[in-house]
């Protein structure tokens, strides 16, 4: 952590925008020195985004200024940006999923032979050098689709480097990486500073920032509450500082008292859209009144199982049982209609229509039953009295019933998925990525929700890439890992390390992790692997017993970093009408 | 949003499409005044208009001396009036079944082109099935005739809706394809099987029985009747019934539908077989008033429910509306080009041209300072996402 | 080889694989499907270069009809002007130049007015192109009842190649098949290679590829996402354009209302069948106009034996049908390779859906 006293690199100066209804930034004023490592801290929507986008050019501040190395300067654009050694790697990956590594990296700053053609060998021998000067070994010609996450994080940064940045913003980059990964790029980010690069670093994760950072600005309502060096300071401070208030960021937990197993789950194989295997045998059981927390890194066969658990995907093989009644391949109505509800993960996208009223999404799952339907027509009164009821009961914030659902917050959106699937005589209830991307009080909501329905008997099923949510809430761990579960633990006693060596070997073993994070053609390698040795085997019995429903499309959603998993393709699934 | 706001905000858009469309419209005619005049004839626009006007309801408001002097004089004849309203009411009726086949498929999400092609087939089966009970009593073999059309319109649209089921391949593209084929497939079966010897030209055996009954004036059929009540039915499928819900969420949220339970290929399928339907109604309208189907048979019909459905934003109401009002420029078209010596054709072009005013709804919005709220049906925005994905 | 053809049913197949054989050899079955092919290879060019951009284009149709009327006015007036200028290479005249120019620019022109509306106005594209296609039918078809144009300017002449190569033994036929037709028709294979090595290789080609898979990451360095897709989309009218001057000024000496014939959307599928590549698109056209260049082969020159015998009875007992049938074998075609196709061919990720820059209202 070397400090070199000189002058900022970067200062912005009383930045204020404004967007119609709200004050993104608020008069916020930054400074950032060479070499030093600084944590933009704030939830959801504080206004980290909004600062940094005016930083990289991509909006224009109302008031205030920018000063590089002390002279004002006004960025005109990303390229402008670019052009002055300021580069950004965006919470969501900015990588084109079919594009190579290296055509990935030239874009927009390309290496030409001649005016019209590109020089890949030229680019090829850069890129391997500048990975070798950071420790790690690049293909450039894998395609960005094939990477992991953590594989594709490290390609952003060599984005920047290959423009010779010398201000890198990060943009929450640990949201989607295993602890022992989010290692891995701290290294990488204190070689960076030691070369005299400044590191802007945005998170809302407390005890990242307390160990990476060599001073912390928290941001509150578009305006900065507080400068930090972390020596100074603690987590419980922090949070107060984000969130205005002495929050309980953890929800008290307390006791669980399991009854028997209401959902079990024996030898599932499910197969992705491609045919390949992506659930390879899982075997669990929820019990009534427990929550079970499946951690994992996107992309380990979650989507699919949850897919098939709630109806949308067949599985290839396998028995499920709702309370000893055998449900497997049965459609989501009949789920529904033994008890099981689901939040689906990607709310905008499965959990709403967005264009529809919202007193329509409240009734979305159950649109034809009595009493919002009567026969064949629906039931208008019924509908609207429900929706006035929900709104009321679970504090969703919206001007009336018939609005838009669009029109309302991501947490309230959640709020009426929520309220949808909670306000149900509830078996079973599979919670996916429940709380992503809202804010500190909704999170606390809807944890608070969940924890209310386990103590009121429902098994509930919590599947999330947060490691600290299932942590938070789970009284037991699953650890899903190419589409099997290599572990089974106990919640409360269980320790962050060990999940994250399982989140990101499948084994307990320190050394698996060597390989795969310094060589990339080893990582691809490991992956291709790990799928073909299985697909040997497998792929028969996807062949055989495949899904005859499973088209052949060739469904592209490639899993780039915090996007949402693929959605389900086509067409009825078991007995669904 | 209180009932007028909200009328307003609807029609606002099409309303200043269509005077737009019309002044830009008037430009063109006076650009063709010289071919058509053989001079520059600024009043053209003005005559030609109110020859439309008076081709579809009777109503006159020029009056022209043989010095080639206008005058204002407005005048109401009122059997001219009589005939010209039944020319427009009968031009609407198969507009409107157009419209709807159309427009029910955007409710899904799907953009039904193949009407053309669905009205061909259905008008076909129509003059094959009168043909076959042309001497059974006239209620059964209208009824028939009538179910037969609608049938074979049906088909015509099960297909594609199957095949984007199925395949994921878009509408679009399978049923301008199938639009080209019904005319060729139809054209060999007339000239080479159902022909029948005696009339100078090809076509199949008369209908007989099954023709549609007059019910006022020259050509007010019972198609009017089958068009209007319609209207109300699919009014009440789409937005009272759940089957209804159904199909918009598909239209609006494919996915959501399938974690709601719903079907998207069912309903897929479902709702292109009813859009065929509607066309295959339209077709056989306008056969079963025909007589019989003459091999070169050929009609814009399919082609002009586009625009209904669109200036009547995919809602039945609208779009029993924009058909009123499309019927009225083809029935007043003619008396336009006898009056004003100007091809019928221009009213495609006006026809394109509300449709592109339509389409720039933004901009007009800008250009004219509306600030009504937007009540764009979600559901055309959906139209091009599903292109080349491939999947349902 | 005569001994496959007696085989019962399977032995029509053979007939007819060995009067492929034949034809194509001997006769001009060749070079016609290529010059069949034309208009859709350029109308799915145009389509890569829009959809490969990000942009739906459905238009094609209606800007290769406008292209077509345009191009056919402008040569018939400048003919009319000059109407004793010596025909040069290919036959061109200044007329038929001219109307080339003007198609080209009418292809342009109308790609702007999409441009414009899926771009700036954000229209749904889908509608876009449909507005286009109605517009174009009905401004042709008013234009051509009120002018009633008299007279044409002729069409481009088909070139001879030099008879030591087209009479080569095993690979004559291909020096016949890109060589003995018009210049529309020669210059699409060099068009289809310029821009497969372009698309592919060049910064252009991978600015363009990424901007329709994934605009937001392109924006993030610094790509203009509007200006590059409204460059590309009119650019690609140049070949629409092409395509409108083909059907009058190399192929037909006069317009017909509707003359496209719905081989916009054929190219569309084309574009689908070749994986949006234009040597992929390229192929698609030649398979899906074979079948119409075959028909015309069979209809004008039967073939002999069993199978000659067998369809001049069908034509005796259907003509309509079997006229018809012909025709309408590339529809059919286009149809089955959707349908089969569609789900492994992958689109440009973000094709059809309106780039919105991030901190716009």
């Amino acid at each position: 952590m070397t400090q070199i006293v000189s002058a900022p690199a970067l200062e912005m100066r009383g930045i204020t925008k404004r967007y119609p209804g709200v004050v993104a930034n608020d008069g916020i004023d930054l400074d950032i020195k060479p070499g030093e490592i600084h944590a933009l801290l704030g939830e959801n929507g504080a206004g980290k985004s909004t600062l940094m986008n005016i930083l990289y050019g991509l909006a224009t501040p109302d008031e205030g200024e920018i000063l590089l190395d002390g002279v004002p300067t006004t960025i005109a654009g990303p390229s402008d940006a670019i052009d002055r050694g300021i580069s950004m790697v965006h919470q969501h990956f900015m990588l084109v999923p079919v594009l190579s590594v290296a055509d990935n990296i030239l874009l927009g700053e390309e290496t030409m032979a001649n005016p019209i053609f590109l020089d890949r060998r030229e680019a090829h021998r850069r890129i391997v050098e500048l990975g070798k000067r950071f420790g790690f070994e690049i293909d450039p010609d894998v395609k960005v689709a094939n990477l992991s996450v953590g594989w594709q994080q490290r390609v952003e940064i060599l984005k920047a480097l290959y423009r010779e940045a010398r201000i890198l913003v990060l943009d929450e980059p640990t949201a989607v990486l295993t602890p022992q990964e989010t290692k891995e790029i701290f290294e990488v980010l204190r070689r960076l500073a030691a070369e005299g690069h400044s590191i802007i670093f945005i998170s809302h994760k407390l005890y990242e920032v307390l160990e990476i950072a060599d001073r912390i600005t928290v941001i509150r309502r578009g305006k900065v509450v507080g400068s930090r060096v972390p020596a100074e300071t603690d987590e419980d401070d922090l949070a107060a500082l984000m969130v205005g208030r002495n929050v309980q960021l953890v929800v008290d937990r307390g006791e669980s008292h399991p009854a028997g197993p209401a959902l079990t789950v024996s030898d599932l194989r499910v197969a992705d859209d491609r045919g390949h295997e992506a659930v390879k045998g899982v075997t669990f059981d929820v019990r009534a009144g427990e929550i079970l927390g499946v951690a994992g890194v996107a992309g380990n066969g979650q989507d699919e199982m949850v897919e098939a658990l709630t109806g949308l995907r067949k599985p290839t093989s396998g028995r499920v049982e709702l309370n000893g009644r055998d449900v497997t391949g049965t459609g989501p109505r009949e789920l529904q209609k033994y008890g099981m509800s689901f939040v689906p993960g990607d709310r905008q996208r499965f959990g709403l229509v967005l264009s529809f009223p919202l007193e329509d999404n409240l009734v979305l799952t159950q649109y034809d039953e009595a009493p919002y339907a009567r026969g064949p027509f629906r039931n208008e009164t019924a509908i609207h009295d429900w929706a006035k009821r929900a709104i009321a009961e679970y504090d969703i914030r919206t001007p009336s019933a018939t609005v838009s659902a669009g029109t309302l917050s991501g947490g309230n959106q959640q709020k009426a998925v929520v309220a949808r699937e909670f306000s149900r005589d509830l078996k079973a209830l599979i919670l996916d990525q429940p709380t992503r991307g809202l804010d500190v009080g909704s999170i606390e909501f809807i944890h608070r929700q969940a924890i209310a329905k386990r103590d009121a008997g429902a098994a509930i099923l919590l599947v999330s890439a947060e490691l600290d949510e299932v942590m938070e809430l789970s009284d037991r761990i699953a650890v899903m890992y190419r589409g099997e579960i290599v572990a089974l633990v106990d919640g409360p006693s269980a320790q962050r390390e060990d999940i994250g060596l399982y989140m990101a070997t499948g084994r307990s073993d320190p050394e698996a992790m060597a390989a795969t994070t310094t060589s990339m053609t080893a990582a691809v390698a490991a992956a291709a692997g790990a799928d073909a040795g299985l697909t040997g085997s497998s792929a028969s019995d996807a062949g055989l017993d495949a899904n005859p429903d499973a088209s052949p499309d060739a469904s592209p959603g490639p899993k780039t970093g915090s996007g949402p998993g693929n959605g389900p393709d086509g067409p009825d699934r078991g007995g669904g009408e | 949003m209180n009932t007028l706001r909200r009328l307003y905000a609807l029609s606002i858009i099409p309303v200043v499409s269509i005077v737009l469309a019309l002044l830009v419209g008037s430009v063109l005619i006076i650009l063709s005044s010289p071919a058509s005049q053989g001079h520059l004839d600024f009043l053209l626009p003005l005559t030609a208009y109110e020859a439309l006007i008076e081709g579809a309801t009777g109503f006159s408001f020029l009056n022209v001396d043989p010095a080639q002097h206008l005058s204002f004089a407005i005048s109401f004849d009122g059997t001219l009036a009589a005939r010209a309203l039944t020319n427009t009411v009968a031009a609407a009726a198969p507009l409107v079944l157009t419209g709807l086949a159309v427009g029910v498929g955007f409710k899904a999400g799907l953009f039904n082109i193949g009407g053309t092609g669905q009205v061909l087939v259905g008008g076909f089966a129509a003059a094959l099935a009168g043909a076959a009970v042309a001497h059974q009593p006239a209620p059964i073999a209208v009824t028939i005739a009538v179910i037969c059309g609608a049938l074979g319109g049906a088909l015509w649209g099960f297909i594609p809706g199957a095949l984007k089921a199925f395949t994921g391949a878009h509408e679009v593209v399978l049923t301008i394809m199938l639009n080209s084929l019904a005319a060729l497939i139809i054209v060999g079966l007339v000239n080479d099987v159902f022909k029948i010897s005696g009339p100078t030209f090809a076509r199949t055996a008369g209908v007989g029985n099954a023709t549609l009954p007059i019910l006022f004036g020259r050509n007010g059929s019972l198609g009017v009747l089958i068009a209007l009540a319609v209207v109300p039915i699919a009014y009440t499928l789409i937005y009272r019934t759940t089957l209804g819900f159904e199909i918009r969420t598909v239209g609006a949220n494919p996915s959501a539908a399938r974690y709601a339970g719903m079907s998207p290929r069912k309903l897929i399928i479902l709702t292109m077989t009813l859009c065929g339907l509607f066309s295959g109604l339209a077709g056989t309208i306008e056969i079963l008033g025909l007589g019989y189907y003459p091999a070169v048979f050929g009609t814009s019909i399919g082609f002009t429910g586009i625009t209904v459905a669109l200036l009547g934003r995919a809602h039945p109401v609208g779009i029993l509306l924009a058909a009123i009002l499309l019927g009225a420029m083809r029935a007043g078209a003619p008396s336009m080009q006898i009056t004003a010596h100007i091809p019928l054709e221009i009213i495609d072009v006006i026809q394109g041209l509300i449709l592109l005013f339509l389409a720039a709804e933004l901009v007009i919005r800008r250009l004219l300072r509306i600030r009504a709220d937007r009540v764009t049906p979600g559901e055309l925005k959906s139209v091009a996402r599903s292109y080349g994905q491939g999947n349902v | 080889m005569e001994f496959l053809y007696d085989i019962p049913v399977l032995g029509f197949v053979f007939q007819l694989l060995g009067y492929i054989i034949t034809a194509v050899a001997t006769t001009n079955l060749a070079p016609q499907t290529l010059q069949l092919a034309t208009p859709v290879a350029l109308g799915a060019l145009c389509g890569v270069m829009n959809e490969r951009s990000g942009i739906v284009n459905i238009g094609i149709e209606g800007m290769m009809l406008t292209a077509a009327f345009v191009g056919f006015m402008a040569a018939m007036l400048v003919d009319q002007a000059m109407p004793d200028a010596a025909p040069g290479f290919f036959g061109a005249t200044p007329a038929l130049v001219v109307g080339v120019l003007a198609a080209i620019g009418a292809g342009m022109l109308v790609s702007a007015l999409h441009a414009w509306l899926s771009i700036s106005v954000r229209a749904d594209q889908i509608i876009s192109g449909t507005v286009i296609n109605i517009m174009a039918i009905g401004l042709t078809g008013y234009l051509n009842r009120l002018i009633k144009p008299q007279g044409s300017a002729g069409t481009f002449a088909t070139f001879h190649p030099p008879d030591e190569l087209i009479n080569l033994p095993v690979v004559g036929w291909i020096f016949r098949m890109f060589l003995q037709v018009g210049p529309i028709s020669m210059s699409v294979l060099i068009l289809v290679i310029v821009l497969q090595v372009l698309l592919f290789r060049s910064r252009w080609g991978l600015r363009t590829r990424a901007v329709g898979e994934h605009p937001r990451a392109a924006d993030t360095v610094g790509i203009d996402v509007i200006r590059l897709r409204y460059r590309n989309v009119i650019l690609g009218g140049v070949f629409a354009g092409l395509a409108g001057a083909w059907l009058t000024l190399e192929f037909n000496a006069s317009f017909q209302n509707g003359m496209t014939a719905n081989r916009g959307f054929i190219a569309l599928a084309a574009v689908i069948f070749g994986r949006w590549t234009p040597l992929g698109a390229f192929g698609g056209a030649l398979l899906f106009m074979a079948s119409e260049s075959l028909g015309v082969a069979i209809r004008s020159n039967p073939p002999p034996g069993d199978l000659g015998i067998w369809l001049s009875g069908l034509q005796a007992q259907f003509p309509s049908i079997y006229n018809n049938f012909f025709s309408a074998l590339p529809y059919v075609l286009t149809i089955i390779v959707l349908a089969g196709v569609v789900g492994r061919s992958v689109a440009p990720a973000a094709v059809g859906q309106p780039y919105v820059k991030e901190g716009a209202s």
